[in-house]
C-alpha cells in the first residue's frame, strides 16, 4: 500500500539525505534554531501565525495517533480540542482554579469523553465510527452554544494568562516558545509511541484487523488507547489555545476545524510524523500566501484532498517502508 | 390549543420532515447496499440538488410560472442532471478507491463532500439563495388543524417516489440485478451482470431521489444555503441506520420515525427546537449501540 519514492524524485533524494546518518542530527539542530530565532527573523505576525501552526502540529499529532497510527477516521476531533478549550473556560476563568491544576481536569475530561464515545463505536464498521464522531462534534458545539456555563453563543471571555515559576505567560512571543514547546513534546510523544508495543499493535491492527485480533491483539481497547491519546493530544491543545487567545467561542470547534485538521494529517502523510508536521504547516501558512483566494481556501484544500486521496494516497512526504 | 391538536399537528410536521429524511436516507442506503460504501458526499449531492432546481426554475418560470408546475419540472430536470452528478463522482472519485483501504474511500467520500460545498460556497458567496417558487398559501383547516397543500403535495410526492422506487428494485431487471450486486459482487460478474454498470444506476437513482429533495425543500421552505447538506445528510443517515443501513424500506420508515421524534422531541420540556439536533444525535449514537443493524436490517455481523 506504500511506496517509497522513487530514488531519483527530488522528494526521494530528500529522503536518502534523511536516511543518512550524519544529516539528521544536524538537520534537527538546524530546525530548532530556526524555530528560537525565527519571530525575530520574521516580525510579530509571522510570530502569530507560526504560533498557530504550532497548535496546528499539535493537534494534527493527535489526529494523527487516531487516524494515521491506528487507521479510524475521526470527523468530530474538534470535540475534543473543545473540551480542553471549555474545561479551562469554566473551571480555571469561571471558578478561578489555577490553570495547572485545571490542565490534568482538562486532560481526564478529554480521556473520559474519548471513552464515552469510543467504547461503544470503535466496536462496530469503521464507517460508523466516522459518523458518530461527527455527531459527537456537533453535539459538543451545539452544547456549548446552548449551555449557559459556555458561555452561549458570544463563548467565554477574559480568560487569565497563567503563571510559571513566577513568570507570566504574556506576550505573543511568550506563546510562541509555550506552543514551541508544546509541539515538540507533542513530535517526541508521537515517535515514541510509534515505536512502542502499543505503536506495533496499531500497525497491526490497521494493516490486518483480523490477522491482529488471532494474534492476541485485543482490537476494540487498542483502538480505544489510540482514540483517548488523541483525545488527550486535542484537550492539551485546547487549553493552551483558550490561555492564549483569552476568548473562546463555540465556531472555533466547528466541523470545518474538524476538516482543517484532518487534512493536514492526510495532505502531509498520515501516519509520518514529518508529513503531518508539512501538513501542518502548509493548511496555516497557504491561505496566508494565497490572500486572493479567500474564503475559497477550503475549496483548494478540499481539490487537494481529493487529488493527494487519488493519486498520492501516501501523502506529500515521502514514506518509508513500515 | 388542545394536546389532541398539538399531536396531530407535529404528525403532520413530521411526516414532512420524514419525506425529506426518507428520499435522502434511501441513496445513502441504496448505494451502501451496492458498494459498501458509506457516501459522505451524500448531503451535498442533496444540496446541489436544491441549486439544480433552482436554477431550472429561474430558467422555466417565465413560461410555466413558478408554482408547483414549474417547480414539478425544475424537480424533474434536476433530479436527471443531478443523477448524473452522482454518476460522475461515482466514476472519477469511487471507482478508482474500489480496492483501496476502507480509509482511503472514506477520506475521498469526504473530499468530494468538501470540493462540492465550498464550490457552491465560492458560487453563491456563502449567502442565503431565495428559490423563487410561488406556491401560495391554501390549505385545509380540520377543527385546530391547518393542512397546507404544499405539505399534501410534497408528502404525496416523497411518496410516490419512493413506491416507484420499490416497483423498479423489485420488478425490473436492474432492479433485480441490484439486489444480487448487494448480495455478492463477484458471483454477479461471473453471472454476466454489468457490475459496474449496475452500480452507475445506483448512484444515478440514490442521486436524484436527493435531488429531488432538495428541490422539494427549496420550494418549500423558500431558501438555499451551501451548508443546507450537512445536517441532513447527518441525519438522513442516521434515518438509514434507524431502519437499517441496506434495507430499501428501512430507510423509508427510518425517515419517517426519525422526523416524527424530531417533531414531537421539540414538543418536550427541555429539548425544544435549540437542543432538536443534540435529540437526533444521541437517537444515532444509542441505535448504534443498542441496535446496529437497524429495525429491518440484515442481522448479519459485519466488521471491518
Amino acid at each position: 500500500m506504500i511506496e517509497r519514492s522513487p530514488i531519483n524524485s527530488p522528494m526521494g533524494r530528500l529522503q536518502g539525505l534523511w536516511d543518512r546518518p550524519g544529516f539528521r542530527w544536524p538537520a534537527l539542530a538546524v530546525v530548532l534554531i530556526l524555530l528560537v530565532v525565527a519571530p525575530y527573523l520574521f516580525g510579530p505576525y509571522a510570530t502569530v501565525i507560526l504560533t498557530n501552526a504550532l497548535l496546528y502540529v499539535v493537534l494534527a499529532l493527535g489526529l494523527n495517533v487516531v487516524v494515521g497510527y491506528a487507521g479510524l477516521l475521526d470527523l468530530g476531533y474538534a470535540a475534543f480540542f473543545a473540551v480542553g478549550a471549555y474545561t479551562i473556560g469554566i473551571v480555571h476563568h469561571v471558578y478561578g482554579l489555577d490553570f495547572w491544576l485545571t490542565l490534568p481536569i482538562a486532560v481526564l475530561a478529554a480521556a473520559v469523553a474519548g471513552v464515552i464515545i469510543g467504547s461503544p463505536t470503535l466496536r462496530l464498521r469503521s464507517d460508523y465510527l466516522a459518523i458518530v464522531t461527527l455527531g459527537f462534534g456537533e453535539i459538543v458545539r451545539f452544547s456549548a452554544r446552548n449551555l449557559d456555563i459556555t458561555g452561549g453563543a458570544s463563548g467565554i471571555s477574559g480568560i487569565e494568562r497563567p503563571w510559571i515559576f513566577g513568570w507570566r505567560m504574556q506576550s505573543t512571543l511568550d506563546f510562541y516558545y509555550v506552543f514551541c514547546v508544546l509541539a515538540i513534546l507533542a513530535v517526541i510523544a508521537s515517535l515514541r509511541l510509534a515505536d512502542s508495543r502499543l505503536g506495533r499493535a496499531w500497525l497491526y491492527v490497521r494493516h490486518d484487523e483480523d490477522a491482529a485480533e488471532a494474534m492476541g491483539i485485543d482490537r476494540v481497547k487498542v483502538k480505544l488507547a489510540a482514540y483517548v491519546i488523541g483525545a488527550i493530544y486535542g484537550s492539551i491543545a485546547g487549553a493552551f489555545f483558550a490561555v492564549n487567545l483569552g476568548a473562546i467561542s463555540p465556531e472555533s470547534f466547528s466541523f470545518q476545524q474538524s476538516v482543517l485538521i484532518l487534512m493536514a494529517v492526510i495532505l502531509g502523510g498520515m501516519g509520518k510524523v514529518p508529513g503531518v508536521i508539512l501538513g501542518a504547516f502548509i493548511v496555516i501558512l497557504a491561505p496566508e500566501l494565497l490572500r486572493d483566494v479567500g474564503e475559497l481556501r477550503l475549496l483548494v484544500f478540499a481539490a487537494g484532498l481529493l487529488l493527494v486521496m487519488l493519486f498520492r494516497p501516501e501523502g506529500i512526504w515521502p514514506s518509508r517502508r513500515r | 390549543m388542545a394536546l389532541t391538536d398539538i399531536v396531530l399537528q407535529q404528525l403532520v410536521n413530521g411526516l414532512v420532515l420524514g419525506s425529506f429524511y426518507a428520499l435522502v436516507a434511501l441513496g445513502y442506503t441504496m448505494v451502501f447496499g451496492v458498494v459498501k460504501l458509506l457516501n459522505f458526499a451524500h448531503g451535498e449531492v442533496y444540496m446541489v440538488g436544491g441549486f439544480a432546481g433552482f436554477i431550472v426554475l429561474s430558467l422555466v418560470s417565465g413560461t410555466l410560472g413558478s408554482g408547483w408546475s414549474g417547480v414539478a419540472v425544475s424537480m424533474v430536470l434536476a433530479m436527471i442532471g443531478v443523477g448524473f452528478l452522482g454518476v460522475l463522482i461515482q466514476k472519477i472519485a469511487y471507482q478508482p478507491m474500489l480496492s483501496a483501504p476502507r480509509l482511503s474511500i472514506l477520506i475521498t467520500a469526504l473530499a468530494v463532500s468538501l470540493v462540492l460545498q465550498n464550490a457552491v460556497l465560492g458560487l453563491t458567496g456563502g449567502r442565503y439563495v431565495p428559490f423563487g417558487a410561488d406556491l401560495g398559501f391554501g390549505g385545509v383547516n380540520l377543527g385546530n388543524l391547518f393542512i397546507s397543500y404544499n405539505q399534501f403535495i410534497l408528502v404525496g410526492t416523497a411518496g410516490v417516489l419512493m413506491l416507484s422506487l420499490e416497483l423498479f428494485i423489485s420488478r425490473t431487471q436492474y432492479g433485480r440485478a441490484m439486489r444480487a450486486v448487494s448480495i455478492d459482487k463477484d458471483m454477479c460478474r461471473l453471472m454476466g451482470i454489468d457490475v459496474n454498470r449496475v452500480i452507475a444506476v445506483t448512484f444515478f437513482l440514490g442521486s436524484g431521489l436527493a435531488a429531488a429533495a432538495g428541490t422539494m425543500a427549496g420550494a418549500y421552505y423558500g431558501s438555499l444555503w451551501y451548508f443546507m447538506g450537512f445536517l441532513i445528510g447527518l441525519k438522513a443517515f442516521t434515518a438509514a441506520v434507524i431502519g437499517g443501513i441496506g434495507s430499501i424500506p428501512g430507510a423509508m420508515l427510518g425517515g419517517l420515525i426519525l422526523g416524527l421524534l424530531e417533531s414531537f422531541g421539540t414538543q418536550i420540556p427541555g429539548i425544544g427546537s435549540a437542543w432538536k439536533d443534540v435529540f437526533s444525535f444521541s437517537i444515532l449514537i444509542l441505535v448504534l449501540v443498542f441496535k446496529p443493524t437497524g429495525l429491518l436490517g440484515r442481522s448479519e455481523q459485519e466488521r471491518m
